[in-house]
């Protein structure tokens, strides 16, 4: 049962009263590649949060490995859901680089050997092996965001949930993250508005719209409903 | 993008930049104490103590003039200190016109030294800051046992520095986009308060995206981990010929900070 993510019936309230997810179930299976596509403010980014705890279901059930979501389970399933945020500003917290990497298996308290290796190894997966030692704030946004993937990658994640992966890149350095992005054996839930970045990796495609899952099938079927991806405000590549 | 160059070290590569960092912040810490502790009044210490951080200026390759200029800075600060001038007691030096306050001496001396005091300690931070690179810094506290949370926030503070700066430089940017003139007029047709209650905005507007941000920051921090237990790699053995280097200056100024308080 790992590698997988169960959602059921999630139901979701900000503080303020705003429904940002309602009755949402979605299931992801081992190494499967699934894109979140839907209009911005759709609820995509707080169904994300939900995967790995940060927020918890107003109603509803989160599933991740055949693990319920709780308080019990957290630090399990953090190692397990890599989450990389839209904005690798937001991400990339530590002056350095090498801290970054590290934070994540410095808190899954491994043996210093260990933590370096994997720095090491996670750095050099997305190309970024010769800048341990730079200032976050120097780098490009394209390099922040290998950084951003190298700091859960480092973590071995069963699971990766990107949010925008490919947002305000120029054309090369949005080729080259997607060519990273395919090179990765894992199970994969991305929420993108690129729809060309979709029908190159993606073999499954949910539609979020209005805080509910709008549809929900192969990629081929879905890009190629034109009626459908007017209705929810998008595009075919 | 802005760069805080004041907040690198500078190039050189000097005895005093490869010393051992953990060595240099308590240098630095003790220098602004023993600094902070000098009797008021005490001006041939401060000279002396001036001296000796000059001194580490010309070994670090730092220029003495631009310690001196930077340090400054802290001026606007010990502007507190002048309410002592006419608050002090007896003897009188002379009476300010139009109020009529009097200057006191011993209030005087006691600001003149605050004064001193606080170019001095400001310069041995200029000093550290200009020999070692602030991620080295923030590694030397942590491994000096300093709380982690404490080391946590300043180096969130260094990281987030430039991006707020940056920040701040968008939105003055907008709003000289947007501030146009209708031909004919002088520079700006607004009133300093209107100038100011845009200014007040934007610093508001930064706020709230500060806010918002640390918001997300910690969320990235959970989602990889983050329970609030200090974490790090164990730092490697002091060297012994850095302590003893690092005792020099601290060994200097502590007895001039004896001879002062005797005399």
């Amino acid at each position: 049962m790992h590698h997988t993510i169960e959602v059921e019936n999630l139901t979701y309230t900000y503080p303020g009263g705003h429904q940002a997810l309602i009755d949402v179930s979605l299931s992801v299976g081992p190494d499967e590649r699934v894109a979140l596509v839907g209009p911005n403010g759709a609820g995509k980014s707080t169904l994300m949060l939900h995967l790995n705890g940060i927020y918890r279901p107003t109603s509803g059930q989160v599933t991740v490995g055949g693990l319920p979501v709780t308080d019990d389970n957290i630090g399990q399933i953090r190692a397990w859901v890599g989450l990389v945020f839209q904005n690798p500003d937001d991400q990339l917290f530590n002056p350095r680089v090498f801290d970054d990497v590290a934070f994540g298996p410095l808190h899954m308290a491994l043996p210093e050997e260990e933590v370096r290796r994997r720095v090491d190894a996670a750095l050099d997966a997305v190309g970024m092996q010769d800048y341990a030692d730079h200032i976050s704030h120097h780098l490009s946004l394209g390099q922040k965001k290998r950084v951003a993937i190298a700091t859960v990658l480092s973590m071995h994640p069963k699971i990766l949930v990107l949010d925008e992966p490919t947002a305000g890149l120029d054309p090369r350095a949005r080729r080259s993250l997607i060519n990273l992005l395919d090179s990765m054996e894992r199970t994969m839930l991305t929420a993108t508005h690129d729809m060309r970045l979709v029908a190159d990796l993606f073999t499954r495609v949910v539609i979020l719209d209005n805080s509910r899952v709008a549809a929900d099938g192969p990629t081929g079927d879905i890009l190629s409903d034109g009626a459908l991806l007017t209705e929810h405000g998008l595009e075919a590549p | 993008m802005i760069q805080l160059q004041h907040l690198n070290p500078t190039e050189a590569d000097t005895a005093l930049h490869r010393l051992d960092p953990r060595v240099k912040l308590i240098v630095a810490l003790s220098l602004i104490l023993i600094t902070g502790l000098m009797p008021s009044g005490a001006f041939g210490a401060y000279i002396a103590l001036f001296a000796l951080m000059m001194a580490e200026a010309i070994i670090a390759r730092v220029s003495p003039v631009l310690v001196v200029a930077r340090s400054l800075a802290v001026l606007p600060f010990s502007l507190a200190a002048v309410t002592l001038i006419f608050t002090g007691p007896e003897p009188y030096l002379a009476a300010l016109p139009v109020t009529g306050w009097p200057i006191s001496e011993p209030g005087l001396v006691q600001c003149v030294s605050i004064v001193f005091k606080s170019l001095i300690s400001v310069q041995a931070a200029i000093l550290l800051i200009a020999t070692t690179h602030f991620t080295t810094l923030l590694w030397a506290m942590s491994s000096l046992r300093i709380p982690g949370v404490l080391v946590a926030i300043i180096s969130f503070m260094y990281r987030y520095l430039f991006l707020l700066a940056d920040e701040a430089a968008r939105l003055s940017r907008a709003r000289d986009s947007r501030s146009a003139v209708p031909a004919g007029s002088p520079v700006t047709a607004r009133s300093l308060i209107f100038r100011a209650r845009t200014t007040g905005r934007m610093i508001g507007s930064l706020l709230v995206r500060a806010f918002e941000r640390s918001e997300r920051v910690y969320n990235a921090m959970l989602s990889r981990g983050y329970t609030g237990a200090p974490m790090q790699i164990d730092p490697p053995q002091l060297c012994p010929r850095d302590v003893l280097i690092g005792l020099i200056p601290v060994l200097i100024a502590a007895s001039l900070l004896a001879i002062s308080l005797i005399i």
